[in-house]
């Protein structure tokens, strides 16, 4: 009797002083249902099929397996903090969102339980300040660069300059798609040209209104930052007033295949930038389709594989494993906590050479990251539509904002957080 | 003539063919309420599943595929063949007749003489399994709707009133097409239930329920009908919709657009559905045009539905046609 109570107390001590779990938790806070359902289902479908592939091709990372627990947000704030709070005592590494409004409700959460919340191309911009966002990243790239590098690309499009040139602005009415509008005002007032700012409503069926005044006021150039319906919409009403396909460029969340293929033909030439590569053009698609595809372990059913939401969900969970693996060669251990997997993202060294190791030459800028720069290279590449053969073709080389506009607006929204938060700067 | 005025003569045209597709989702509600006195939340879902199965027949789709594939390890997507549109419009009318008779058997018929609060909620938890279920049935991903429907800018309007005032005015061709077919859809309603038998025992019903039962008509029967119209109309409001932006699940949002017309133009009146639509829409864009962009920062019709629906309300509360409610003591 004396035995056993003695092997269940070392057995008890043994489990609660060995590491809570032999596996690495990375959870996906996804929206498979409601009204986002057609964009979150394919960027989570390359999140889970990313560490498939590591799990089965090579046992996980460092030798530890990936867990990736899925909880359903809908798209829905509220939903996607109580997904936080039911994971973060999973042994849970890091957090991927894909929604600017819950990563606004997360920043202070994971601040306090230490977490770190990686939101690439989305989320607060001013995050990419570690300075004050101690467990916040979004590089390569946020909505501050996409603005930057769209209005370079429509430079060159000018001619060189957009002096007198009038660009519209069609955005989401919300936190998100208001996000572009100070960056374009200080460009607008830098590069000589007229912003109109034109607003739509959740969720954006009805662009009647918006469209009717683009056909009057004759913009040059229209610049979009929709999400969901509101991009398939707009890509139809600007057909329908037949403004030129070629000079309507969105941002990365109004460049999917889903946008485009509901106008047909005519949507040919409607441009988007993306901060990552697109199309089955990569070695890595090959180990996905030989050790996750026909191994029957796929998300979904396949056939997402290689377009642009997919490729995006896939490059979150390869900078979330690389940043694993950086945490483990730091520290030594495999079994790495949160904080030291922030650590792992504070110092992520990605090169085009590890890039090419990966299977992913030239699908991303390479990323050094710091102690105060969470934000990364903030360049991006620009795809045309080839509606014909229903992909997006390259249409540029990467574009790097302009950080001497960028910069100084990160500095003083996120002094102001700072202030709010009584939080002091660190890396000094 | 001033360049605001062509302007707001266009956004008025456009409002009342935006009034129309907002008149075509209101419509299925007026139904269903006036017959039975239920307002259905799934009304938009209705549409939604509508839409979904009329892509899916269409295309071919093989229903249920993902889970399927869960089960038997293989992957089907798509039956050989495709079937044509008007084919397909009406066999997925026809799965609306179905959905209708289901409702009536496993929902309504249980939950007769119970209060309308308690019929409203049913109506709420069948809008939420009618969304999963087209989920599961069909996939959640953006299917492309093309019955024919012609779209983009009506060349004959553009070009007379650009040689009438010196500026083209904007119409979409789908528009104007779901004009016609609402018209069409309203005379076809009322001949249905001015002529012929079904239609003046859903006349009974709608007037007093208790007389109607008294006098031998069916109130099972009468809901199986008037929601399998309810369906149809909600498939039509479905491919109108769901051909400008795609068969996807925020289609079922449309439902948000008629409740300031139904507030307006009254529960209970079909030519309330249509005037209301046409009020609210083409209020709404006259105020963005005039007020909304040029001081208030756009993006204002929204909430201005439904500030229009409320000043209605306010003098009028059964809406414009709405039978007034005189309840003695």
């Amino acid at each position: 009797m004396k035995k056993t109570f003695t092997a269940l107390v070392a057995a008890a001590m043994t489990l609660t002083t060995a590491p809570a779990f032999a596996e690495l938790v990375v959870p996906n806070l996804s929206y498979r249902t409601g009204p986002y359902a057609a964009n979150g289902i394919p960027y989570a479908d390359g999140f889970n099929d990313y560490f498939t592939l590591l799990n089965e091709r090579d046992g996980g990372i460092g030798g530890e397996m990936v867990r990736v627990p899925e909880c359903e947000t809908a798209y829905n704030t509220e939903k996607g903090v109580e997904c936080y709070e039911s994971t973060k005592g999973d042994g849970a590494l890091a957090y991927n969102p894909l929604s600017t409004g819950i990563t606004y409700q997360l920043i202070p959460k994971v601040t306090a339980d230490g977490h770190v919340l990686y939101t690439p191309g989305y989320g607060r911009t001013s995050a990419a300040n570690g300075k004050v966002f101690e467990w916040v990243f979004n590089y390569p790239a946020n909505y501050w660069d996409g603005a930057s590098i769209i209005e370079q690309y429509l430079m060159g499009k000018a001619g060189g300059s957009l002096e007198g040139k009038k660009i519209a602005l069609v955005y989401h009415n919300s936190a998100y798609g208001k996000e572009p509008i100070r960056t374009l005002q200080e460009l607008a007032k830098r590069d000589g040209f007229e912003l109109e700012l034109l607003p739509v409503d959740h969720p954006g069926q009805e662009q009647k209104s918006q469209w009717l005044q683009v056909r009057r006021s004759k913009p040059d150039f229209v610049i979009m930052y929709g999400w969901g319906v509101m991009n398939q919409v707009a890509i139809q009403e600007a057909v329908n007033i037949r403004f030129p396909m070629e000079n309507f460029v969105g941002i990365w969340w109004s460049g999917s295949e889903n946008d485009v293929r509901s106008a047909g033909d005519k949507a040919d030439g409607y441009t988007t930038v993306s901060f990552h590569g697109t199309g089955m053009d990569f070695p890595v698609y090959g180990d996905i389709q030989k050790y996750v595809i026909d191994a029957g372990k796929a998300a979904g059913a396949g056939d997402e594989v290689g377009t642009m939401l997919y490729s995006r969900g896939m490059y979150a969970a390869m900078i979330i494993s690389e940043a694993i693996r950086k945490a483990q060669e730091i520290h030594g251990h495999s079994a790495v906590t949160p904080a030291e997997v922030r650590d792992g993202f504070e110092q992520l060294d990605l090169t085009e050479a590890r890039l090419n190791e990966l299977g992913l030459p030239n699908f991303a800028q390479p990323i050094q990251a710091t102690c105060a720069d969470h934000g990364g290279p903030g360049s991006g590449l620009m795809y045309k539509w080839n509606a014909a053969d229903g992909k997006w073709d390259a249409a540029s080389d990467w574009i790097s904002a302009d950080s001497s506009v960028i910069d100084p607006l990160i500095a003083e929204d996120s002094a102001a957080f700072a202030k709010e938060n009584n939080i002091a700067e660190r890396c000094n | 003539m001033p360049d605001i005025v062509l302007y707001a003569a266009e956004v008025t045209l456009n409002g009342l063919m935006a009034g129309v597709l907002y008149a075509l989702v209101a419509l299925g509600f007026v139904l269903i309420f006036k017959a039975s006195g239920i307002f259905n939340y799934a009304q938009g879902v209705l549409a939604l599943f509508a839409a979904l199965t009329l892509v899916g027949i269409q295309k071919g789709q093989v229903p249920f595929a993902h889970l399927l594939n869960a089960m038997t390890g293989k992957h089907y997507t798509n039956f050989p063949w495709e079937v044509p549109a008007l084919v397909a419009i009406l066999l997925a009318a026809g799965v609306m007749v179905v959905l209708a008779i289901i409702i009536e058997k496993l929902v309504l018929k249980h939950l007769v003489n119970q209060a309308p609060i308690i019929l409203f909620m049913a109506t709420i938890g069948m809008a939420y399994f009618l969304e999963g279920f087209g989920d599961v049935m069909w996939g959640s991903d953006i299917k492309t709707l093309d019955v024919g429907l012609p779209q983009g800018i009506n060349e004959t309007i553009d070009s007379v009133t650009y040689n009438m005032f010196g500026y083209g005015f904007f119409i979409d061709n789908l528009d104007i097409v779901a004009a016609v077919v609402a018209v069409l859809l309203v005379a076809a309603l009322t001949v249905f239930s001015q002529y012929s038998k079904q239609g003046r025992a859903l006349r009974a019903v709608a007037d007093d329920h208790q007389a109607a039962l008294s006098v031998g008509i069916s109130l099972r029967f009468i809901w199986i009908l008037v929601w399998s119209i309810a369906g149809f109309v909600a498939l039509v409001a479905g491919i109108m919709w769901g051909s400008k932006s795609g068969v996807q699940f925020s289609l079922s949002l449309i439902a948000l657009k008629a409740l300031p017309v139904l507030m307006l133009g009254g529960f209970t009146s079909i030519p309330g559905a249509i005037v209301g639509g046409l009020i609210i829409g083409v209020g709404e864009k006259l105020f963005e045009l005039l007020i909304g962009a040029p001081f208030l920062g756009g993006a204002t019709e929204n909430w201005f539905a439904y500030v229009l629906a409320l000043v209605f309300l306010v003098f009028r509360p059964q809406g414009l046609f709405g039978e007034k409610i005189i309840e003695r003591v």
